[in-house]
């Protein structure tokens, strides 16, 4: 009897400490499993439940009794919608045209061995640090027909001088192009600037020495290289795009009429305020769509890259 | 003859830099320009903007605006400025940024340095949830905050921004953790220093840079939402970002176009400061919230 007694004592203690010891093993999971878990139910979850919301005829309210592609067919007849991807082609190509063509070429200026680039740089980079909403109060005001730019330019003596985007139903998509083009493009010459100063620098020197004029050198070799900028460059400003939905709201709220709706705000609006919640799932899903087109095989080949 | 050349060729380049430099000023100007209109809006009286001149000085400047706008501007049915959406605004960010940095920084630890089978899958997965258009959850986080009381609500916001800022803050840590060397986390393993002891004694003290560049970003985006503010919150409990568009876009009454940016400059400031004071970290969070180390 007295010999058995300690037995479970030390056999307790081992348990014990092989919990404990397992608990020390398990800890880094532990320490990640609630972010992991956090973004498996709120973002894949929440994903799952818009998409099941989309096959469903929720108006104000979710219902779950599901009704196949209904709100899918209501979507696509819906003339706002084929407004909204009209004008997100529109903004989409322009926004990263734009933000391209001018961040490569304010970075070929600046790689120039400019003496004041460190009062430069910041002065083209600053619009990425204000919220759209800012950016877009901004320009509402400039580009005021009544007392904005238009008014500024006839004081100064261009009496015929026009510029009526904003309320001009044709024209106001390019406001919102502009505006978003003025917030993007210092980011963008900051990736192409990088990009450049990546360049070894003994290929231009070959270059230099065989007589080549700088702009062929540009043209044929630097601009080729930065293939890789390029492409970033076009994935970040696709994804801001689509998901584009402030600037449009604070510049002019989705008009006039609807001449700038995006998909971003047509979803806004149908789920929120035309209690259409059926329909605004089914357009969320299409966006969600758009972007994974976009960012998976990008991310994809990302990893890929590294593993090798 | 080849003295001549010399000088022509010194010439041209002489003329090409001074046009670089012409039209690098030409452009700076440009981009200023919305921010020099925005200020000096905001320090004319209303006759002054309505005569006339946008990009004229103002001839007296006064911080008139920036008072109403601060404190007596209306929003909605309100009348007290934005101050309280600003303070909301710091109460929202500072929380949010605070717990998805040290999560973010703890996530970051464990992808690296305590691997384990399906790290890759688990790091893909969090980094896709960096880029979904928020639309695609808008809904169903409506329905739970609702549930659980916390819609509109500061602590509902800090949530949905600690929620879907921990893909960037998990993605910046565990791209510079990569960097870091394994020997000395596995020399301290040897020396019997424990999980929470080498994160603490030798991962964080040379995290300095990469808490940095998190914060501000973090503080940036945080700072600047607008589509979960405007969906989660409304009237008293909404952030600056949303009072800011309420204000400019209500249509009663006199269109004062001196407060409306005097407002856009209090809530473009605090980001502001941040990116004149550390503008360096500021754009390292962008490239690599971008490109991806």
């Amino acid at each position: 009897m007295t010999t058995i007694e300690p037995v479970p004592i030390v056999e307790q203690r081992q348990h014990r400490r092989s919990f404990v010891d397992r608990l020390g093993s398990m800890l880094p999971k532990i320490v990640l499993a609630p972010s992991f878990a956090i973004t498996l139910i709120f973002v894949y979850g929440f994903i799952l439940w818009t998409v099941y919301l989309s096959f469903t005829r929720s108006r104000i309210l979710p219902v779950y009794e599901l009704v196949g592609f209904d709100a899918y067919y209501r979507l696509w007849s819906q003339p706002n919608w084929y407004m909204a991807i009209k004008n997100l082609a529109i903004f989409g190509v322009l926004y990263i045209g734009l933000c391209i063509a001018i961040g490569l070429c304010i970075a070929i200026l600046m790689d120039q061995r400019i003496r004041a680039e460190g009062i430069l740089r910041p002065i083209f980079l600053y619009p990425m640090a204000l919220s759209f909403v800012v950016t877009g109060t901004a320009w509402k005001w400039f580009l005021n027909p009544g007392l904005g730019l238009e008014k500024t330019m006839h004081n100064l003596g261009w009496e015929s001088f026009k510029f009526d985007w904003l309320v001009n139903t044709d024209m106001a998509i390019y406001t919102v192009v502009i505006a978003g083009v003025w917030q993007a493009s210092g980011f963008v010459m900051a990736m192409f600037l990088a990009g450049l100063r990546g360049i070894d620098g003994e290929i231009i020197k070959a270059a230099q020495i065989d007589g080549a004029p700088t702009i062929a050198i540009y043209r044929r070799i630097i601009i080729p290289l930065l293939r890789p900028v390029f492409l970033s460059a076009i994935i970040v400003l696709a994804h801001m795009a689509i998901k584009s939905y402030d600037l449009v709201i604070a510049l002019t709220g989705g008009g006039p009429g609807n001449a700038t709706e995006l998909p971003s705000t047509f979803m806004y609006s149908y789920t929120f305020t035309r209690s259409q919640m059926a329909v605004g799932s089914a357009s969320a899903v299409m966006m969600l769509m758009g972007i994974t087109a976009i960012i998976v095989p990008y991310l994809y080949s990302e990893l890929r890259e590294k593993r090798s | 003859m080849s003295a001549a050349t010399e000088t022509v060729s010194g010439g041209s380049a002489r003329t090409a830099r001074i046009v670089i430099y012409a039209l690098l000023l030409v452009l700076a100007a440009v981009y200023l320009l919305p921010l020099y209109v925005m200020l000096t809006t905001s320090l004319k009286p209303l006759d002054e903007i309505r005569a006339g001149d946008m990009l004229a000085l103002p001839r007296q400047p006064s911080l008139a605006s920036w008072y109403k706008a601060w404190g007596e501007a209306c929003i909605g049915v309100t009348c007290e400025g934005i101050k309280g959406y600003f303070w909301n605004s710091i109460k929202m960010v500072v929380p949010a940024v605070a717990i998805s940095t040290i999560l973010g920084a703890l996530n970051g630890y464990v992808l690296t340095k305590w691997r384990f089978p399906g790290h890759k899958l688990v790091f893909g997965l969090m980094l896709f949830a960096c880029f979904i258009p928020f639309q695609a959850v808008l809904i169903p986080m409506a329905r739970v905050l609702g549930i659980f009381g916390l819609a509109n609500s500061t602590a509902g916001l800090i949530f949905v921004h600690v929620v879907y800022g921990l893909g960037f803050t998990t993605l910046f840590f565990r791209n510079y953790y990569e960097a870091f060397p394994d020997e000395l986390v596995k020399a301290a393993m040897i020396d019997g220093a424990g999980f929470f002891k080498i994160f603490w004694r030798i991962l964080l003290p040379n995290s300095g840079p990469i808490i940095v560049v998190t914060v501000i970003y973090q503080f940036t985006n945080i700072w600047n939402d607008f589509l979960f503010g405007v969906s989660f919150s409304s009237g008293g409990a909404s952030p600056m970002t949303v009072a800011l568009n309420n204000l400019v876009s209500s249509s009663t009454g006199v269109k004062e176009y001196n407060v409306d940016m005097a407002a856009a400059v209090f809530a473009a400031l605090p980001t502001l400061l941040v990116y004149i004071v550390a503008g360096r970290y500021f754009v390292r969070g962008l490239m690599a919230g971008a490109v991806k180390g």
